[in-house]
């Protein structure tokens, strides 16, 4: 399976730049060996997903990339930086957000409370306030309830937040943990069209799901990951149309 | 007259307990260890006073140094005795053990080098007379207004400022603060210094209204204070506050009844009944478990 190689800025042809690399990682909780050798890469501007089963181990590598867990040898570089070398709290601040399972909103802080903790590294007040008033003018439904606890947000509200949360960073590029978790068909439609939209303005993404046929749809390219290895990569309409994929994934 | 005395004294004591529940509740909702060696920060304190006293230091300094030196001994704790402990997700009761070691050891430190009896600490603050029902409250008025004052600076601090908001954070979930781009282990270390430095304050209060110390006397007041921080709800600011004011009513009261001897079963069996009728304290949220 093959990978475009090339996209139009201002008319002239270049060459995709990487922007996140990992290779060989391998991440162990205690005796559990969860990543055992994985290899990916996202290049600037793209869509990618990351398909897997319950277990398969993609959260633990989102995790791994943002710090949040200690791999146990491999490497993660960022725009050429070496994330391993990278204090976790610091990963955010050069461009790195992620949107993690289960929203984990802070729940006893209001909605912009909320948007300014994803803020936090930032210094640039005017830009954190011009930021505020876009996200919220990507993601409407925070705007009425900006002053309320996100704790008492709806499922959906704190998928927005969490998302919102995460743009407040600035990110160049946003790690999604299954967005779409928990959520009615309607409103996964709406998470999916935001992500793309979130895309168009020049955000890398990175999505890890179990909702694989809307994934495959919106990303240009597909790893599927089966008990912390990849089982199979590509462009994710040839990974849509692949009889395997189809019969464990896409349900037949 | 007597009652409005008994309760002033009451809450006069029940103020130097907030600034120690204070401290323990704050620790507590950040990392959710229940830190038993705060109590003793309140005798480091008192020690603090003592030997810069001694030193014929200037009461400014001696009240400064006490606050500054309790601060690092705070950050230098957390840095010692429980850092590892809390970066390896160790067992609550790995730490907790821990927390009763590191009081045993400051209990044991104090007598060493000032030795086991109490020491006298000089009139501290001169203020004018205010008198209720023939007796001089203005050091209990005092306690009242200084406890009062440094609750609401703490409220403030937690709900306006940056530092603030990081632990509000770093306290609901540690990993999501840290994708925030929250240093979290410094984010515990500023909790340590200002819970410490909130007891040494109650430190202050203490030589001055007691006008005494001795190295056990962070034992009693520490569990006191954390059974007014749990009372309140452990975690909430103003729940420490108002548990530990109506701890020392209710000592008072005990005293009124004439039943001083059952002034600390009073306070226990307050404890027992709050647990079970309202785990969470009389201001606590009950906690949602994360998955
Ligand atoms: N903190 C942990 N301690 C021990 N084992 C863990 C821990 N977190 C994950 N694991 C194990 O690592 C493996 C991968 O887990 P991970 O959460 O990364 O999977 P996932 O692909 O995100 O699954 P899901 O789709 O259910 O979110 C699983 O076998 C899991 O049991
Ligand atoms: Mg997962």
């Amino acid at each position: 399976m093959t990978r475009g190689s090339s996209r139009l800025i201002w008319g002239v042809t270049r060459l995709k730049k990487k922007m996140l690399e990992v290779s060989d990682l391998q991440v162990y909780y205690g005796a559990i060996h969860a990543i055992k050798g994985v290899r990916f890469e996202v290049d600037e501007g793209e869509i990618v997903t990351l398909i897997g089963a319950n277990g398969a181990g993609k959260t633990t590598i989102l995790h791994a990339v943002s710090g949040l867990v200690r791999p146990r040898s491999g490497g993660i570089t960022f725009c050429g930086q070496d994330l391993l070398a990278t204090k976790p709290h610091q990963i955010t601040g050069l461009g790195l957000a992620q949107v993690p399972e289960g929203r984990r909103v802070f729940s006893r802080m209001t909605v912009k409370e909320n948007l300014e903790m994803g803020a936090y590294a930032r210094k640039d007040s005017i830009g954190i306030k011009e930021d505020y008033d876009r996200v919220l003018t990507i993601l409407p439904r925070l705007k009425e309830r900006r002053r309320q606890l996100a704790g008492t947000l709806s499922g959906g509200e704190q998928q927005m937040l969490s998302m919102g949360r995460a743009l407040m960073a600035q990110p160049k590029m946003l790690l999604l943990d299954e967005p779409s978790m928990g959520l009615s068909p309607l409103l996964v439609q709406e998470i999916f069209r935001t992500i793309r939209e979130i895309n168009a303005g020049g955000v890398t993404i990175l999505l890890v799901e179990q909702n694989a046929k809307m994934a495959l749809e919106l990303a240009s390219r597909a790893y599927v990951l089966e008990t912390g290895k990849v089982a199979m990569q590509g462009a994710a309409k040839e990974l849509a149309d692949n009889e395997e994929v189809k019969k464990a994934y896409l349900g037949g | 007259m007597y009652y409005v005395t008994q309760i002033l004294n009451g809450l006069g004591s029940g103020s130097i307990y907030a600034l120690v529940a204070l401290g323990y509740s704050m620790v507590y909702g950040v990392v959710k260890l229940i830190n038993f060696a705060h109590g003793d920060i309140i005798m480091v304190g008192g020690y603090t006073i003592f030997v810069l006293l001694g030193m014929n230091a200037p009461l400014w300094l001696a009240v400064a140094g006490s606050i500054g030196f309790c601060a690092v001994a705070g950050v230098v704790i957390e840095r010692v005795a429980y850092h590892r402990l809390l970066n390896n997700d160790a067992p609550r009761i790995a730490l907790l053990i821990t927390a009763i070691g590191v009081s045993i050891f400051l209990q044991n430190l104090a007598q060493l080098i000032f030795g086991t009896n109490q020491k006298p600490i000089p009139k501290m603050f001169t203020l004018p007379a205010i008198r209720v029902g023939g007796m001089n409250v203005s050091n209990t008025l005092l306690n009242i207004v200084v406890a009062l004052l440094m609750m609401a600076g703490l409220q403030l601090l937690v709900n306006t400022t940056k530092i603030g908001k990081a632990m509000r954070a770093t306290s609901e979930d540690a990993g999501a603060a840290t994708l925030m781009g929250i240093n979290t282990n410094s984010v515990i270390l500023f909790t340590f210094a200002v819970g410490s430095a909130l007891a040494a304050v109650g430190a202050v209060l203490y030589s001055n209204t007691y006008m005494q110390i001795k190295p056990m006397m962070g034992g009693m007041l520490g569990l006191k204070a954390f059974v007014a921080a749990v009372f309140g709800g452990i975690g909430s600011i103003p729940g420490a506050m108002l548990g530990a004011l109506i701890l020392g009513l209710a000592e008072s009261l005990s005293v009124v009844l004439g039943q001083s001897a059952w002034m600390d079963a009073v306070v226990f069996a307050l404890l027992i009944l709050i647990l079970l009728f309202k785990p969470a304290g009389l201001l606590g949220q009950h906690m949602k478990e994360k998955v």
